[in-house]
């Protein structure tokens, strides 16, 4: 047997065969482990998190025809739109503003393409259906349909402002949003277009993107030079909020994550404290027998690494579903397992383990030969 | 030929005189009985002749070699070369199996060989027990697991505290016995015990009271008179 293989066979037993002792120590360390790997985890994830839980509160980039242009063409929103990475964009909903006669009445109508609407505004309560696709159902928005004395299902009659030509179309739903929109009619984009004489036309696109504030401006910056015509701009009150609060959130988890690391270290410190003051006779009897100080340290240290590497694993996985339990409680959306956060812990748990045995390593070496004669 | 000579040597915790101005002599290959009352200073002698502990005055040369003022460092070293333990409360490390224990030694010493420690084992009559942890061995065959530790490493000088004094009488003639082989091979031993009839196996007997060696006349019977007392 090489001297190697002598050193590991005791860190083995001395960790195998102390089961209840090292039990202890082990869960010490997989505790802190399991809260460290899934308070970072969540760290991560926090921002990916809440950025989908905004984009429920509606679009946080818009984009204007430039200068004192009424529209700009739906080619030049396409042209926007590839300037967007796919993977975050949620969704880009086109609208054209104009007047229009329902019922002879005459109101403020937008066009739109309501698959669209349903990602972009997600927050719309609909009362009735939304339109179906390719249909000319239309949705009427709470005050304007109150005002009408209409309810889903009823027919009614579109007219553009300055022309003799109707169209009869079914009301789908109506929608409340608490805002604007329920003084609107929706009818379908390109069925206003028709009737407008507008096709191809819009007056803003509404588009709603998973980013910060800085990724936002970046974006509006190239759309601004690549994409003549068109004036992004950012929604401010969402993109600023949003910043606000993901930054206090996230610095509460990073607080937290602090904590939670002192915590670890100075429970695996008092843990290793313990079994160095039980063991203080084995400690005395191995220098009786010619350890030398560097042998004891290397010993205790790597029974120290031990612990932190097996309960740094069992940390990272707990961690994991810690941290997944958290999502799906807090933000209702699961979350995916991150390799490089699983490594980062695993080191964490071991170099905080390691740390905390730094004092315990001192004061086993401090132990005295004699004790094992004096029958102490 | 004189294996280890201690000259003029005291040791002073604050005010306390635990040992004052020994003058001792053991012969190569000599078995030697170290007696007295507790508190005499039999422990503090043991751990300064086992390089476990440093004089506060005096010398003590070991095969040749004055460790009197040497570094803690190299009374180390002195120790895992030169000096085997036998403890009475056997100190074996209670996670390790027999063999291991014995492997221990070894480990620190030089490089372990598990053939060796089972050979050591065998001669103690323990080889089939060599997979056991202490604590599924009795006193005796522990005990017996500490002589076979404390041999592997060929030492000039076996230091044995008290070896039978955890030991029923069945398993401290055993190793009484083995003491005895091993000084009819050569071995030099210091042994300390309370009981004459162990003292009595012992070529010479010194006895210790307060610090000081007494009686140098005729110190077999004094170990006689000593244990009577």
């Amino acid at each position: 047997m090489t001297k190697q293989s002598m050193y590991f066979t005791m860190i083995w037993h001395a960790l195998l065969r102390r089961r209840s002792r090292m039990f202890i120590a082990l869960l010490a360390v997989a505790i802190g482990a399991t809260v460290l790997s899934g308070l970072v985890t969540i760290y991560y994830d926090v921002p990916r998190q809440m950025g989908q839980e905004f984009r429920s509160y509606g679009a946080n980039l818009l984009l204007l025809p430039i200068g004192d242009q009424p529209v700009l063409a739906e080619t030049q929103m396409i042209s926007a739109v590839r300037l967007l990475p796919p993977d975050k964009l949620i969704g880009i909903a086109p609208y054209l503003y104009d007047h229009i006669k329902v019922n002879e009445q005459p109101l403020l109508v937008a066009g739109t393409r309501f698959e669209a609407v349903k990602k972009v505004s997600p927050y719309w309560q609909i009362r009735g259906t939304w339109p179906a696709e390719d249909s000319e159902e239309i949705v009427l928005g709470a005050e304007v349909a109150e005002r009408l004395q209409i309810e889903p299902g009823q027919l009614v009659t579109l007219a553009a402002a300055d022309s003799d030509g109707d169209k009869k179309v079914k009301v789908a739903g109506i929608v409340k949003t608490g805002g604007s929109e329920e003084n609107f009619v929706f009818v379908d984009l390109s069925l206003l277009q028709q009737l407008l004489h507008k096709e191809g036309m819009i007056s803003v696109a509404q588009a709603s993107i998973t980013a910060n504030e800085t990724e936002l401006t970046t974006w509006t910056q190239t759309i601004e030079q690549q994409v003549p015509g068109v004036a992004p701009r950012l929604v401010k009150q969402v993109t600023q909020s949003e910043h606000t609060v993901l930054g206090k959130l996230q610095a509460l988890v990073y607080l937290v994550t602090i904590v939670v690391l002192l915590l670890t270290l100075i429970c695996v410190a008092t843990t290793m404290m313990a079994v160095v003051t039980e063991r203080r006779k084995e400690i005395g009897l191995k220098k009786a027998l010619g350890a030398e100080n560097r042998s004891i340290i290397l010993e205790f240290l790597g029974e120290g690494l031990a612990l932190g590497t097996l309960g740094g694993l069992m940390g990272t996985v707990l961690g994991f579903f810690f941290a997944q339990g958290v999502s799906i409680n807090v933000f209702g959306r699961g979350i995916s397992f991150q390799p490089l956060i699983a490594l980062l812990a695993l080191f964490v748990s071991i170099g905080v383990t390691g740390l905390a045995c730094l004092i315990p390593v001192k004061i086993a070496t401090d132990v005295e030969p004699a004790i094992v004669l004096r029958g102490e | 030929m004189s294996l280890l000579e201690l000259q003029d040597v005291s040791m002073i915790y604050g005010n306390v005189k635990a040992l004052q101005e020994i003058d001792l002599t053991v012969q190569q290959g000599e078995w030697l009985a170290l007696m007295g009352p507790s508190g005499s200073g039999k422990t503090t002698l043991m751990n300064i002749i086992g390089c476990m502990d440093k004089a506060s005055s005096g010398s003590i040369m070991l095969d040749g070699v004055d460790f009197s003022g040497v570094t803690a460092r190299n009374l180390t070293m002195l120790r895992r070369d030169k000096i085997g333990l036998v403890f009475q409360q056997f100190h074996l490390v209670p996670y390790l199996t027999a063999v291991e224990n014995i492997m221990v030694a070894q480990y620190y010493h030089s490089m372990p060989d598990e053939e060796e420690a089972l050979a050591a084992l065998d001669r103690v009559g323990l080889k089939e027990r060599a997979r056991h942890l202490p604590s599924q061995l009795s006193g005796g065959e522990q005990q017996r697991v500490c002589i076979a530790r404390a041999l592997i490493n060929y030492p000039m000088l076996i230091l044995a505290d008290e070896p039978t004094g955890n030991l029923d009488e069945t398993n401290a003639k055993l190793v009484l016995e083995f003491f005895q082989q091993l000084h009819r091979e050569g071995h030099t031993i210091i042994m300390v015990t309370h009981d004459p009839r162990v003292a009595e196996l012992a070529e010479r007997c010194v006895v210790l009271e307060h610090g000081r060696i007494i009686n140098r006349k005729d110190q077999r019977m004094v170990c006689r008179e000593e244990a009577i007392s």
